[in-house]
């Protein structure tokens, strides 16, 4: 049967890339074969497969927007954020798996902000995948050394008197920010304050929308 | 090729603080393709088939050369597949057959996908 | 604010799967907090047994790591770093 993913739009609004059209590559040869021998060795089935990328394809920013929502008009869930965020999130009914994470506050005089120097740690279970700058060379080299710079790059400039706290994420931990509530949004309820939420500020590169233009 | 004799170690995967031009904007979604490559690592490592430190392991043992010239998933199916074969999961002979297979069913991702 | 606790990352600089970022080896930060234990990666990553380890999140001055390159001495860097890479240590800097 052919598969025609043409009258469906991806979970980003986008009609799916017409990939099936495509020449094969020996790279996804191989991941065909793979595919395949997999299954008939019993290690995994379509439907798993299948449903995997479900799970995957569900897990977006507007999770972790609720998150900072939540934290923003919630001070005991803010506290129990900070001190356990993986089991915070999950509190909230977001299927996060076995992810370790760990939420990093930005206010008045920090800034917080996450790279992988190392590879492309990212709090995938939360946010859905990293977008492709966060796992560049320029990203994952820079940021550690010259982060004000490359949040410049982002259209975000910090004050002097603002610490900018880079977290290389090297091991079992992941990170998410909470970004500082914008100004004029107060009462605002926890749904409308989610939509000023950015994946990037959630990754420090961006700051939260202004309730101006949201 | 010249020889590299002021080489100290540092691994070219392990790029913290090396210098670099402009964060790239372009942005992809992601096709099928490698979105199950994504799945089958999750799925194989959730096993206990491999851990990510041995997918990790197999990306930084491939080329410099690797990461400027092939896809984050290409690199990704690379490792997942020789991570299964260490662990015994199938061989390189069974692998080589599947994909002579894989190749004959036609010439585009679509028709060599489907049996 | 309780006082302190330095740490020198190796500076070792062996082959194979190591997490250590090579930029934070042989410098001096302090204890943000500890974790784990976690088992250790350069032996998960060969498929072996692997010993359970403390992490530490330790953080480090931009000016203790790039010294006069540094942008802004006081921002910070944190990283997740094994214990067995970690050694006690003074204060980098007279304060």
């Amino acid at each position: 049967m052919p598969h025609d993913h043409h009258d469906h739009l991806s979970p980003s609004g986008h009609p799916y890339r017409p990939d099936d059209d495509h020449p094969l590559t020996y790279w996804q040869q191989m991941e065909i074969a793979v595919r395949e021998l997999l299954i008939e060795k019993g290690v995994t089935t379509a439907q798993e497969i299948a449903a995997q990328i479900d799970t995957m394809d569900a897990r977006n920013p507007s999770h972790g927007a609720a998150v900072v929502a939540r934290a923003w008009t919630d001070p005991d869930f803010r506290d129990d954020l900070l001190q356990d965020a993986s089991a915070a999130t999950r509190e909230m009914g977001f299927d996060i798996g076995p992810m370790r994470l760990i939420a990093l506050e930005n206010t008045d005089t920090e800034h917080n902000v996450v790279v992988c120097t190392l590879c492309s740690c990212y709090p995938r279970n939360l946010l859905g995948l990293p977008p492709d700058w966060y796992k560049s060379r320029a990203y994952r080299a820079r940021t550690v050394k010259e982060p004000r710079k490359v949040l410049a790059e982002f259209g975000v400039t910090l004050p002097d008197t603002t610490t900018v706290r880079v977290h290389d994420s090297t091991a079992d931990m992941r990170y998410v920010v909470i970004p500082a509530r914008p100004a004029g949004t107060e009462g605002w309820h926890a749904d409308d304050l989610a939509t000023l939420v950015t994946r990037d500020s959630m990754i420090g590169t961006g700051l939260p929308k202004s309730p101006d233009i949201a | 090729m010249t020889k590299n004799t002021t080489f100290d170690g540092r691994r070219w995967h392990d790029m913290g603080g090396t210098a670099a031009g402009p964060v790239p904007t372009d942005q992809h979604d992601f096709s099928l393709w490698e979105k199950r490559v994504d799945a089958l690592m999750i799925i194989a490592s959730g096993k206990g088939h491999f851990t990510v430190d041995g997918l990790r392991r197999v990306l930084e043992d491939m080329s410099e050369d690797a990461f400027e010239t092939m896809t984050y998933y290409e690199r990704w199916i690379a490792s997942v597949n020789q991570n299964l074969i260490e662990a015994g999961v199938y061989t390189t002979a069974e692998l080589g057959q599947r994909m002579s297979d894989v190749a004959a069913r036609g010439t585009t991702y679509g028709e060599a996908a489907s049996e | 604010m309780s006082e302190r606790q330095y740490m020198r990352v190796r500076a070792d600089m062996p082959p194979g799967h190591v997490r250590t970022p090579a930029y934070l080896r042989g410098k001096v930060g302090w204890v943000e907090r500890t974790l784990g234990p976690f088992p250790n990666p350069e032996q998960l990553a060969y498929g072996m047994q692997a010993m359970p380890l403390p992490l530490m999140r330790v953080r480090f001055t931009m000016a203790d790591i790039w010294g006069a390159d540094a942008d802004r001495p006081r921002d910070t860097i944190d990283a997740e770093i094994y214990r067995h890479w970690l050694e006690p240590a003074e204060a980098p800097h007279a304060t």
